[in-house]
């Protein structure tokens, strides 16, 4: 194993009872890597990070964090990382101060280091504020700040973030998103997510799990370029040249699988294309508008988003649905 | 300082913090007080036998409502989860929370020791069954204690870990009440398993390792399952 490697993952698998929640899921994470998360709701995200967290066991395969075996070695790999579970579970009634210094003991920290951990990761996740609240009287982001400072206290070298922007507003998304790249340069961090932009903002890589299985691994931008074909935005001129006619000259391209008219400004005519395959569009679309004469405006290829990607690899999931409604 | 340790630390505040110790002390010491000076004032007898005979009964209300949500309720928040995945092993969390528990108990009991002075300004104290008794109820509360760790072990719902609780040490009261309906072979196996008949022993002042030896099985056994309970979700 090279001491790169912090996660390691072997045709790790979770049944609970009949149901197979994680399916031979098998990956790799290095230093200095954001690893998205991404899936469904139930599709195993959440059991997979138990599993690494120590929180579950295995049913099948193995799983190594930071060089520990998280069966075997349970502690030290407890010892190595930072979790932040869904929902942030916190005591509601101790103050922020409090829990953190808690968070410390339970760390064997001495006061002296944990005064200053605790004003370090305090001022990162901006709970300067709030030390002297109650858990139960923070409003839902500083909650999760506390839940990330928790879990950044010990300044370990793994962090394991379920859901990490669930319920901020969009400011915070930005702040906690930039605070999870920045650490995300020396440490290493894992992060669920169904919200797809989050990924494309944070991650450095994608894994994409539906049903238990993992179905995609790669950079963002790999994802998107195995999604084959792509859209074309094409508007052109009205010049009093009927809707109807430049779309069926369009369709009747080779490569055009579906075009669609969308709404455009006054005086033109906007279509939607979709390509069949991967190639390039743009020349015979000019081709053609030069041919038959038409005022060409705008003609623009848009890659397929991750969405697309998401889509395609979870569709056949039932809860897919809502994952990509939650998507904005 | 050892995990357990700074649980149990934790715990103590939470119970402080909460009206839940105020009112189970407050509710233990006016029961207690009223038995105690009843007997004192009608029956002008001033000793302590009245109110150690009493504390089998109460410490089966008191402890289960000391130790309910002790588990049980991080379980249902969820915060057990943050909490295991700290580098803590699973009896560490287990025995925090027990020593929480005997930590607020023995508070109680140390504030009845105004009874025992009560005693002793208005005659003789008998000193070895009073000794006796309170290391008794120290035994004894830690039995029950580590019942109701147990219960509330084993599930994520306060009342029910109450219940589960009030009704395990229920029964081991009452093993020691039936012996004379059972076969002779049994008595013996029945008035050993009997959770107050110990603490009688001990209360005359005479401290036997049997005794001793039970409640300590007592609490090792039901912090062991408890223990298992937490662990179990390693192997479901």
């Amino acid at each position: 194993m090279s001491s790169d490697v912090m996660i390691e993952v072997e045709g790790l698998t979770k049944d609970y009872g009949p149901t197979r929640a994680v399916d031979r899921v098998s990956f790799n994470v290095r230093r200095g890597e954001v690893l998205g998360f991404l899936g469904p709701n139930g599709a195993g995200k959440s059991t997979t990070m138990k599993m690494l967290t120590c929180y579950l066991s295995p049913t099948d395969g193995r799983a190594r964090v930071a060089g520990y075996d998280v069966f075997d070695q349970s502690l030290q790999v407890r010892q190595h990382l930072g979790y932040l579970p869904e929902d942030t579970p916190l005591y509601r009634d101790m103050t922020v101060l409090e829990y953190l210094q808690f968070a410390g003991e339970m760390r064997g920290m001495s006061p002296d280091q944990s005064r200053s951990r605790i004003h370090e990761v305090g001022v990162r996740c901006g709970l300067g504020d709030v030390a002297g609240k109650e858990v139960r009287e923070l409003s839902k982001g500083y909650r999760q700040r506390l839940g990330l400072a928790q879990a950044m206290l010990h300044d370990p070298d793994i962090l394991i973030l379920d859901e990490p922007t669930s319920g901020l507003d969009p400011n915070q998304i930005v702040e906690i998103r930039s605070l999870i790249k920045e650490i995300g340069r020396e440490k290493t961090v894992i992060l669920s997510t169904h919200i797809l932009p989050e990924v494309q903002a944070t991650c450095s890589r994608i894994l994409i799990i539906s049903g238990g299985k993992l179905v995609a691994d790669g950079t963002p931008e790999a994802l998107r370029a195995r999604e084959k074909g792509g859209r074309y935005r094409v508007v052109v001129e009205s010049n009093g040249v009927p809707k109807e006619a430049i779309r069926d000259r369009l369709a009747s391209l080779a490569g055009v699988a579906r075009v669609e008219t969308v709404g455009g400004e006054e005086g033109t005519h906007a279509f939607a294309l979709d390509a069949a395959a991967a190639a390039d569009l743009r020349k015979p679309i000019f081709r053609t508008a030069v041919d038959n004469r038409w005022t060409l405006l705008e003609l623009l290829r848009e890659s397929a988003s991750l969405e697309d990607v998401f889509r395609n690899l979870t569709t056949g999931d039932v809860t897919s649905g809502d994952a990509g409604k939650e998507s904005p | 300082m050892s995990p357990a340790l700074v649980i149990s630390r934790r715990e103590i505040r939470t119970y402080f913090n909460s009206p839940v110790a105020y009112i189970v002390v407050a509710a233990f010491m006016i029961l207690t007080g009223y038995l105690f000076f009843t007997q004192l004032f009608l029956e002008k007898q001033a000793d302590m036998r009245g109110f150690f005979g009493i504390m089998p009964l109460m410490f089966m209300f008191m402890v289960p409502a000391i130790t309910m949500r002790l588990l049980a309720d991080e379980k249902a928040s969820g915060t057990l989860e943050l909490l295991i995945t700290m580098p803590v092993r699973d009896w560490e969390v287990v025995v925090g929370k027990f020593l929480a528990a005997m930590a607020l108990l023995c508070t109680a009991i140390g504030l009845t020791l105004v009874f025992a002075f009560t005693v002793r300004g208005l005659g003789p104290l008998d000193r070895g069954p009073a000794i006796g008794g309170y290391i008794g109820l120290v035994l004894m509360g830690g039995a029950y204690a580590s019942i109701g760790v147990m219960a509330s072990s084993l599930t994520r719902n306060s009342i029910v870990s109450f219940i589960l609780a009030f009704v395990i040490s229920f029964i081991l009261y009452l093993l020691g009440k039936v012996t004379q309906f059972l076969p002779q072979s049994l008595q013996g196996l029945f008035s050993y398993l009997s959770i107050d008949a110990h603490f009688e022993n001990i209360g005359r002042g005479v401290i036997d390792s049997r005794d001793v030896i039970y409640y300590f099985s007592v609490i090792a056994v039901g912090l062991l399952i408890a223990t298992l309970s937490l662990e179990s979700r390693r192997w479901k």
